[in-house]
């Protein structure tokens, strides 16, 4: 398939602006990572006059980065793994079963996507107190309460999302795996899952994202132990200063872990293509 | 979401089942219909817990006078009645006025983010659908808005968006001469272009990822057919990708609606407890509204406004676009 | 329709269940003893970073520990995060035992009565209350009511300014009244120099700005009773006086309404910007690179020149108060661990870490607090420096007369008039968002 001219050129063009609007900022942490601290602060220079990478020595004495990272990876992966799970049998229940209540189950999910955080957010802490209280379970301050909340965040476009592509995927197939003897859940892992592999995918970077960037419940949900990279980065912003080379410099840090996941993951979704390509 | 049912190969012959209709119990009768209900109770449970239950709390709460003399014990807080959301919606008085100031702001802000974002991801993840050198690298450069923790993008534009030490004044005003002295971005009426900015630079990645999650779904011999038929690479995408993707777009526009709407982020990281007018968004508002002033029954009422707000677009929003799609496939 | 209408029904049900059960909160009152070994400590951000607090703080809670057996949990919240911890604390009785507050917000945490309120007997058990000097006191809660908390850490406000800037514009001394500052600024603004900063977007900075010049123009930002009353012409005047530096004496550089997290301090450091008020600058200037000569501290202005009481008021009474949540399980080490870190030795350790200066009048003493700059702060303290309005709303009046100050900034910057009725209108509107009583 020859692309004609205005194809490319406009595709060139599209994908120059964005790459640069995508990477100013990018551009500016780094360099401003660099940076010391009475640069940082002064006229923006798009050469750096100075260079040190006393920042990066910085970054962990000024805050204790690498708690908090591990607390981020811990909430955010445990959120994610579990978040998809649950998804992934709801959709799969939604998508292929017709049964009493399906469309208010649906609703009901999707209605919780507009609740504002404000609303919830004391109730919320009250209910994870008093199941403290009650049973001993200490969910709020934990790694365990932030993952349950989390979990839920991005449970209703999971769900939602994945139902879209478990019906995009022809029901042939896992019938024809009934017949072959596999049980339902048999073939949710043996057909469906295979086949659905790149909605997954998305999906799970969704629910990491979101529980990887969130400010508001962490900020109040967490103690100097459990606290996460989200809220743990404002410890940058002293009373006193803005260390902003550090700040950058954190960032990045606790960026390129991420993006080099990103990076595998993308084959799973370009793997899924091929598997997308089956039917 | 199709409501069509395919109904099991063995009962084909027996009866045909309506669309929405419980399929007939089967011999393994009684597991059958509790399976689906199972798969269903995790995620069910867990919004109880964490959403219906709390929000339910949290309507309570808007019926109440919460303010700091009883926050301690809520239970006691004397009823007050509608009086809560009568000061909401009183656009005469300054609260009202501000509530719906900070309303439409953040409509208009909603609809320009999330059109933007569409667009962009749409046509990155189009132009990036064939294969040429670099590709792989813009596929994973372009998430890297979406990889970074919001704390540190959004404080990276606003360290960009300073007005005398930022970037963007120096490219703008030192570099290219525009306006005679540097503007304000973070303050007064730019601000609110200045956090558009910010959240398209934040959620379009979400949106390219999707669309090209949901790109990959597009049979390549429907491609193929087309370019047989002498269709050229534009007729492809307005007649096979653009509308392969409607049930993507669905949920992606609904998605990045309620998630740019309910933004709480994006504005607290740039512009602090207390926003610019112009760009003063509702959930920052609330959240002024209930803990900066710690009135928390106040803060709920306009929450729970909000919330039959987002209720009631997300319900027509349905409305419209499954009638639609279900014309379109009959 | 019908099960949408079930299900929610449903919910409702399991909610009102459970939310019966869960309003239990922060109540049964009084503290108890039933932990007496531990106590969980939140600390402020004081220092550069939280990790040096925990460097500051940890060696005294060992030594703490060390006296007393009591071990010390301690936790450092960042200032952004305190407020709200402190209120979600408060609202599902999870707190910690003991824990530094923002001494303006006494009055406004002591209305939610979560806190351990100081009477004879408990002030009693950590020295009494003639220990700490009376205006660290005055911040301490409501007037007529036992103080919600006891003072930790005080500071106050004073001028400090470059002397290399002030050479190279020929002068040779520190304003001291308003007059003589504005006079002196226009000397000093020149091309891209300004003679003062400002953090127009700091909403509790502007506060703390205006609460002072209101208290020279013979206004409070509260009727005796205890009501808003921000419309005052003292008020108006005040709060015009302060944006005026920027709007009509453009003494203040345009820039400055946007800031709020110090800019204005590293524009000093840069010898930009020639004067701040400001309180306990130098841990941030030294962060910034200059040294300690190259800059003075005297007395924040005064319409007389000579600071004092009432109308020579410079500076708000700064600082962080120590309180003790009522529901502690250990009540005993709670009071023994506030007399611990307000006993003379802790007192001097501490304020010296944090360059603050002590509030309990003998730990002032210590020769450490007789340098030049500290003894600036030591006198403004006790003698010109005045609280904030103890009133519960205290909390509301910091963001909706700060917001209205910020805004009058970002007017006077993008060069809209800010005028006298301008001025009144934001005020106006400051004082409706007010809590109706």
């Amino acid at each position: 398939m020859a692309a004609p001219r205005s194809f490319l050129w406009t595709r060139r063009i599209f994908l120059t602006l964005l790459t640069a609007f995508v990477v100013l900022p990018v551009y500016v942490m780094i360099s401003s990572s660099l940076k010391p601290l009475e640069d940082v602060s002064g006229k923006f220079e798009w050469i750096p006059s100075g260079l040190t990478l006393r920042p990066y020595v910085d970054i962990w004495e000024t805050v204790p980065l690498a708690d908090y990272f591990v607390n981020s990876i811990v909430v955010a992966g445990a959120a994610t793994v579990f978040s998809v799970i649950v998804a992934i049998f709801a959709a799969y229940a939604v998508s292929r079963y017709s049964f009493r209540g399906k469309r208010a189950f649906t609703v009901t999910v999707l209605s919780t996507q507009m609740f504002p955080g404000i609303l919830f957010l004391l109730p919320l802490f009250l209910i994870y107190v008093n199941i403290g209280n009650a049973t001993g379970i200490a969910l709020f301050g934990s790694r365990e309460g932030l993952i349950l909340t989390y979990l839920t965040f991005s449970l209703p476009f999971s769900i939602w999302m994945l139902t879209g592509y478990f019906d995009s995927i022809p029901r042939e197939l896992d019938e024809a795996a009934k017949v072959d003897g596999c049980g339902p859940i048999k073939a949710l892992f043996r057909v469906i899952i295979p086949a659905a592999t790149p909605g997954i995918v998305a999906v799970a970077i969704y629910a990491f994202m979101t529980a990887w960037g969130e400010v508001l419940f962490a900020s109040v949900m967490t103690n100097d132990t459990t606290r996460t990279l989200a809220v743990g980065l404002q410890g940058y912003a002293t009373q006193n200063d803005v260390y902003w080379n550090q700040v950058m410099a954190a960032s990045l840090v606790v960026s390129v872990p991420v993006v080099v996941g990103f990076l595998l993951l993308q084959r799973y979704l370009v793997a899924g293509l091929t598997a997308g390509a089956v039917k | 979401m199709t409501e069509t049912v395919i109904t099991p190969p063995s009962e084909r012959t027996a009866r045909k089942a309506a669309p929405g209709e419980a399929p007939a119990p089967r011999r393994s009768g009684r597991r059958r219909i509790a399976l689906p209900y199972l798969l269903l109770l995790p995620a069910l449970l867990l919004e109880l817990l964490v959403h219906l239950v709390p929000m339910l709390m949290g309507i309570t709460m808007s019926f109440r006078e919460l303010t700091q003399f009883y926050i301690r014990n809520w239970s006691e807080a004397p009823w007050s009645g509608l009086d809560n959301f009568s000061v909401a919606i009183d656009f005469d008085a300054p609260v009202g006025q501000a509530l719906l100031k900070s309303f439409l702001t953040t409509c208009l802000f909603t609809v320009l983010s999330v059109g933007l974002c569409w667009l962009l991801g749409t046509s990155a993840a189009i132009f990036l659908q064939e294969n040429f050198r670099g590709r792989g690298f813009l596929r994973t450069l372009f998430l890297v808005p979406y990889a970074l923790p919001v704390y540190a993008a959004v404080i990276t534009w606003a360290f960009m968006f300073q007005r005398d030490n930022g970037i963007i004044n120096h490219v703008l005003h030192d570099q290219l001469g525009i306006g005679d002295s540097p503007a304000f971005w973070l303050i007064g009426d730019n601000s609110f272009w200045a956090l558009l900015i910010v959240s398209v630079w934040k959620g379009w990645p979400f949106a390219f990822l999707t669309v090209m999650a949901g790109l990959q779904n597009i049979p390549r011999d429907m491609y193929e057919a087309a370019a047989l038929d002498g269709a050229g690479v534009w007729k492809q995408i307005r007649h096979i990708t653009l509308p392969s993707l409607r049930s993507v777009n669905q949920v992606l526009v609904l998605v990045l609606f309620l998630w740019t709407f309910n933004d709480f982020n994006t504005p607290f990281v740039l512009f602090g407890k207390a926003a610019p007018e112009a760009a003063d968004l509702i959930s920052l508002h609330i959240y002024q509204s209930s803990f900066q002033t710690w009135n928390f029954g106040t803060g709920s009422a306009m929450s729970v406004l909000l919330l039959l707000f987002l209720l009631l677009v997300t319900g027509v929003y349905l409305l419209l676009t499954t009638r639609g799609r279900k014309t379109s496939d009959a | 329709m019908r099960r949408v209408r079930a299900a929610a029904v449903g919910a409702v049900t399991l909610s009102l269940v459970l939310s019966a059960a869960a309003c239990g909160g922060g109540s049964n009152g009084g503290g108890s003893n039933e932990q007496p070994k531990t106590l969980t400590y939140w600390a402020s951000n004081q220092g550069a970073s939280i990790e040096v607090d925990k460097k500051v703080l940890q060696p005294e809670l060992d030594k703490f520990e060390k006296e007393t057996g009591i071990k010390v949990k301690l936790e450092v919240v960042p200032w952004g995060d305190l407020l709200n911890r402190i209120l979600t604390a408060t609202t599902s009785g999870q707190g910690p035992d003991v824990l530094n507050i923002g001494n303006t917000w006494s009055a406004s945490l002591q209305s939610t009565g979560a806190l351990l309120p100081w009477d004879a007997k408990n002030f009693e058990a950590i020295g009494g209350k003639d220990r700490f000097i009376d205006s660290a006191l005055g911040s301490t809660g409501v007037q007529a009511q036992d103080p919600a908390a006891v003072p930790l850490y005080s500071m106050t406000y004073a001028l400090y300014y470059n002397k290399k800037m002030f050479k190279d514009a020929g002068i040779t001394k520190p304003p001291t009244t308003w007059d003589e500052l504005i006079a002196t600024g226009k000397k000093l603004t020149k091309g891209d120099k300004a003679a003062i900063g400002v953090e127009g977007s700091n909403l509790s900075n502007n506060i703390h700005q205006v609460f002072v010049l209101g208290k020279q123009h013979g206004a409070d930002f509260f009727s005796p009773d205890g009501k808003a009353d921000f419309t005052s012409d003292g008020a108006v005047a005040a709060v015009k006086q302060y944006v005026d530096l920027m709007a009509a004496h453009k003494i203040v550089a345009p820039g400055n309404a946007e800031y709020a997290q110090n800019q204005s301090l590293s524009d000093f450091a840069k010898n930009k910007t020639a004067m701040v008020l400001w309180q306990t600058a130098s841990a941030t200037f030294k962060a910034q690179g200059m040294n300690e000569d190259e800059w003075g501290v005297a007395p924040a202005p005064v319409p007389s020149g000579k600071p004092g009481t009432g109308k020579q008021t410079n500076s708000m009474v700064a600082g962080i108060n120590m309180a003790v949540f009522k529901n502690t399980k250990n009540m005993d080490g709670a009071l023994k661990f506030v007399k611990f870190m307000t006993s003379d030795e802790e007192q001097v350790v501490l304020n010296k870490a944090y360059g603050s200066i002590p509030p309990v009048k003998t730990a002032q003493q210590d020769p450490t607090f007789s340098g030049p700059a500290l003894t600036v702060l030591r006198e403004t303290l006790s003698t010109s420096a005045t609280a904030l309005p103890q009133v519960p709303e205290e909390s509301q009046f910091e963001t909706v007369v700060g917001t209205a100050v910020k805004e009058l900034f970002a007017d006077a910057a993008a060069g809209r008039p800010v005028t006298t009725e301008s001025v009144r209108a934001k005020l106006e509107k400051a004082q409706q968002q007010m809590p109706k009583k």
